[in-house]
């Protein structure tokens, strides 16, 4: 692919702590990619409208919060009202073991806990965008 | 998203279409090339305003202020908030929608952040073919807010109708303000976080540097806002508006955009003939060999240049 890579990097949720978000901005952004931050306390709806106009590959949302059953399908179903069918969806930030199969159920295509390596996140895009 | 029906779609304000007509644009895309030859007899309806200034004296929020404000008289807006791209891997973090996220949800609004993919001046290549989209999608006014800049990055002004300049209070002293570049293409002042000590003496340098000025029939006029506060920001809208009438009844709008036209044809023309020429020297890895014979002083640039030319005019 010859062109960057579009990340859409939010913060949906109240919990006032982007310092894992900011990491993940900087690594993709290292890795070649564009990155549209939108900073914090996002509802789905801003995100989705961000992603729209900001016509991206992926959305990648971090929450510490515990909303995350609540707002990631959210987002995933309100793109697919919008009829986007082309976006990759990732979640992150503290989400307990048992929450991740429901999540992924939903459509989230994957969840990064604290720990991964931005390595990871990085191969995971590349391998799985959508629209090439 | 079919590509048969965007063109109708981005007439008919989707967002959808009209983002994916940004991207496909700045990455060179012949169909979207072929829908803007198509449809360019419809652009020039918006209003372009180019807003500028040194990195955080709040370009972003006095955006956001001056949308809001033009939302109230039910205007349609498109934003191009363009960031750095870095130069070392190719990535952007693009930060605008920060200061913007009320106006996300508004559907009249359309905000778009670019990185500037290697153009310096402050913009993006690509800007130019993002304002035509939005002109087509209806947009009244289109903002476009450059990358910070510093003391040259002056290419707004070769895509904007009027250039707003954004400082703030003691950012260095008055020869700051003599210096070329900058100054010489703002349109409005806006001395934003005015509430800061000093605001009143920037405001006395820029206008001692305007008395300095030829005597023309237009002076750009110099606002104290907060756009932090939401203060001043009609006032400032007004002086926008001014400069806009005067332009209209002055007939010089139509100068200025054939100006600004005149240097996008020259830039198109540049950028095809640099690919055509480059893609040439690439071949057979003549520009590398070129690169080491001079290294090795066995050749200078000057022959070096001459031989990569030669290469195209043979044909």
């Amino acid at each position: 692919m010859d062109r960057p890579i579009r990340v859409l990097v939010a913060k949906p949720g109240l919990d006032g702590h982007d310092r894992g978000a900011k990491v993940i901005a900087r690594s993709l952004r290292d890795a070649g990619m564009e990155v549209i931050y939108t900073g914090l306390r996002q509802t789905p709806e801003q995100i989705v409208a961000a992603s729209i106009q900001e016509d991206v590959d992926v959305v990648a949302m971090s929450i510490l919060s515990g909303a995350h059953n609540h707002l990631f399908p959210k987002v995933v179903r309100l793109l697919k009202e919008e009829g986007v069918d082309d976006v990759l969806i990732l979640g992150g930030g503290v989400i307990p073991e048992e929450d991740i199969p429901g999540l992924l159920e939903a459509g989230i295509k994957a969840i990064f806990t604290p720990g991964t390596p931005t390595t990871e996140v990085i191969e995971f895009i590349k391998a799985n965008i959508i629209r090439k | 998203m079919l590509d048969l029906d965007i063109e109708k779609r981005l007439l008919e304000s989707d967002k959808r279409a009209c983002a994916r007509l940004i991207s496909m644009l700045e990455n060179n895309d012949e169909k979207a090339i072929d829908i803007i030859k198509h449809l360019f007899y419809k652009t020039g309806n918006a209003y372009v305003i180019g807003i500028t200034g040194s990195p955080g004296s709040g370009k972003s929020t006095l955006t956001d202020r001056l949308t809001k404000a033009l939302r109230k008289q039910d205007k349609k807006v498109g934003i191009i908030a363009v960031d750095p791209t870095s130069p070392f891997s190719g990535g952007a973090i693009l930060g605008d929608r920060i200061r913007m996220n009320d106006l996300a949800l508004d559907k009249d609004v359309f905000i778009r952040s670019m990185g500037t993919r290697g153009f310096l001046g402050g913009i993006s290549k690509a800007t130019w073919g993002a304002v035509k989209v939005l002109d087509l999608y209806g947009c009244d006014y289109i903002f476009i807010e450059t990358v910070g800049v510093g003391q040259s990055e002056i290419d707004i002004v070769k895509m904007a109708d009027t250039v707003l300049m954004v400082m703030i209070p003691n950012m260095g002293d008055d020869i700051q303000a003599i210096k070329a570049g900058i100054m010489e293409i703002a349109d409005v002042f806006a001395i934003n976080k005015s509430d800061l000590d000093g605001a009143d003496k920037t405001q006395v340098e820029i206008e001692m540097n305007l008395d300095l000025n030829e005597k023309e029939d237009y002076r750009p006029p110099v606002v104290q806002v907060s756009a932090l506060k939401n203060d001043s920001i009609d006032l400032l809208l007004e002086k926008l508006e001014l400069h806009k009438k005067f332009l209209i009844d002055t007939d010089k709008l139509h100068e200025i955009r054939r100006r600004n036209l005149r240097v996008e044809i020259v830039q198109l023309v540049e950028e095809e003939l640099l690919k055509i020429i480059m893609d040439r020297a690439n071949e057979d890895d003549i520009l590398d060999e070129l690169s080491e014979r001079v290294a090795r002083r066995e050749e200078d640039p000057y022959s070096a240049k001459e031989k990569i030319i030669s290469l195209i005019k043979k044909d």
